[in-house]
């Protein structure tokens, strides 16, 4: 594929946010596997987060609507499982956004064995580390709920995964 | 010939793998909004919709096969989907566990239910990474990550309400009682388990071993003896299966291809 075309589907696809979290980008969240060209024929592999994410099809969607709109043709989205997804495959960017829009971002690596218990969340708002566990599912499938000690108010942490 | 009930084996083993996951994930979505406190409602939902989306990855599977079969031996209408699959079929062809199609009860039963099925599913994914069918490998891959936080929470539970008043000591030890003749249908060999004979041995030994692990912190007991009840597999089910398949399936049955 022409280095120029690749280029442009990226940047576009690096335009299509996350319907859930709108200030993380479905590159920078790692989803994006590869992007092919055959005789005017883009495909698009991503990698579902969780099994049951309803993003995913609006994700879906947002991608073939978006490289539409830029005069691609009508792009295949493929469903890749494998490799599996992992946290580990946020970009650092990605990371900073999370925390910035108020998610803690995940610690450490994809399944280290580390429960939830037993790692130390810093509070996104005000940074302090006497944060608590409340539930290890939260508004969504990829995130935990907990409450800062310090500053009392409960924030979400992207869960490793 | 050898080939096609290779194949109408393995489909039977992934519609049984999809069935598990999407009766038990609606068993628990049905506690949505009904949860005892918020943040267990939202648990509860989550690993609801984590089995959903398990029960899509299998059947999406099983579809694709059955749509590559030769058309004279398909005993499935074609084109298969995942909603067909889903929708369509009637509880006979149905080959959950049968654990997983009885009514919810209280939340000592519930929580007891995911943490007796999701230790089974566990060790279950764990083997089936090594799948010779790549798809199913990596579904397997991808449900594993799932289940661990299933498996976690529910085993919090177990150990918090075995350990924790009289009152809900009692109650999970009822649920032990009324779930236990349940428990050894999950390690029962059949005609398209029948490749996975081998791992079916190695699952049961880690499970028992996880359970006790587990009843002993909350200090239960396992009861001595017990009824075992079976035949899900096989399509014989409760009489709660059909109920739960009137509920889902009746938008397509009534207005079949309905879409919105």
């Amino acid at each position: 594929m022409e280095a120029a075309i690749n280029d442009k589907v990226w940047s576009i696809l690096a335009a299509i946010m996350d319907p859930e979290i709108p200030v993380l980008s479905i590159v920078d969240l790692g989803i994006v596997r590869s992007i092919e060209l055959n005789n005017q024929q883009l495909t698009i592999s991503i990698t579902p987060t969780y099994s049951g994410c309803p993003a995913m099809d609006i994700i879906s969607m947002q991608v073939k609507m978006s490289l539409l709109n830029a005069g691609f043709e009508l792009p295949i989205i493929k469903q890749k499982l494998s490799p599996v997804w992992t946290t580990d495959w946020i970009t650092n960017y990605g990371k900073q956004q999370l925390k910035a829009y108020g998610i803690a971002p995940p610690i450490g690596k994809s399944f280290d064995g580390a429960y939830l218990e037993d790692i130390i969340v810093p509070c996104p708002q005000c940074n302090s580390t006497n944060t608590l566990l409340i539930s290890q599912f939260g508004s969504t499938s990829c995130k935990a709920l907990f409450k800062c000690l310090d500053c009392m108010e409960p924030f979400d942490y992207f869960k490793c995964h | 010939m050898e080939h096609e009930i290779f194949m109408l084996n393995r489909i039977e083993f992934l519609l049984h793998l999809a069935d598990n996951a999407l009766i038990i994930g609606h068993r628990n979505s049905e506690w949505c909004a009904h949860g005892p406190a918020l943040e267990q409602d939202i648990a509860i939902s989550n690993i609801a919709l984590d089995y959903i989306g398990q029960a899509r990855n299998f059947y999406q599977h099983a579809a694709f096969l059955i749509n590559e079969l030769p058309h004279e031996s398909s005993v499935f209408s074609i084109p298969a989907t995942e909603d067909t699959l889903a929708y369509l079929r009637d509880a006979s062809a149905f080959k959950n566990h049968l654990m997983t199609e009885l009514p919810n009860g209280d939340w000592a039963f519930t929580t007891l239910r995911i943490f007796f099925f999701s230790s089974y599913q566990y060790f279950l994914y764990q083997q089936l990474i090594q799948h010779e069918d790549a798809q199913i490998a990596a579904i397997a891959e991808k449900s594993l990550k799932e289940v661990t936080y299933h498996l976690r929470w529910s085993s919090d539970w177990v150990i918090r309400l075995g350990d924790g008043t009289t009152e809900s000591y009692q109650r999970m030890n009822t649920a032990i009682n009324a779930l236990w003749p349940y428990t050894q249908e999950l390690f029962q060999e059949n005609n398209f388990l029948q490749p996975t004979k081998n791992i079916l041995a190695q699952i049961q030994t880690d499970w028992n071993e996880k359970i006790k692990n587990i009843f002993e912190e909350a200090g239960l007991h396992l009861p001595e003896k017990s009824v075992q009840y079976q035949g899900g597999t096989k399509g014989f089910h409760t009489e709660h299966l059909p109920i739960i398949l009137t509920e889902m399936q009746l938008l397509q049955r009534v207005y079949p291809n309905c879409e919105w």
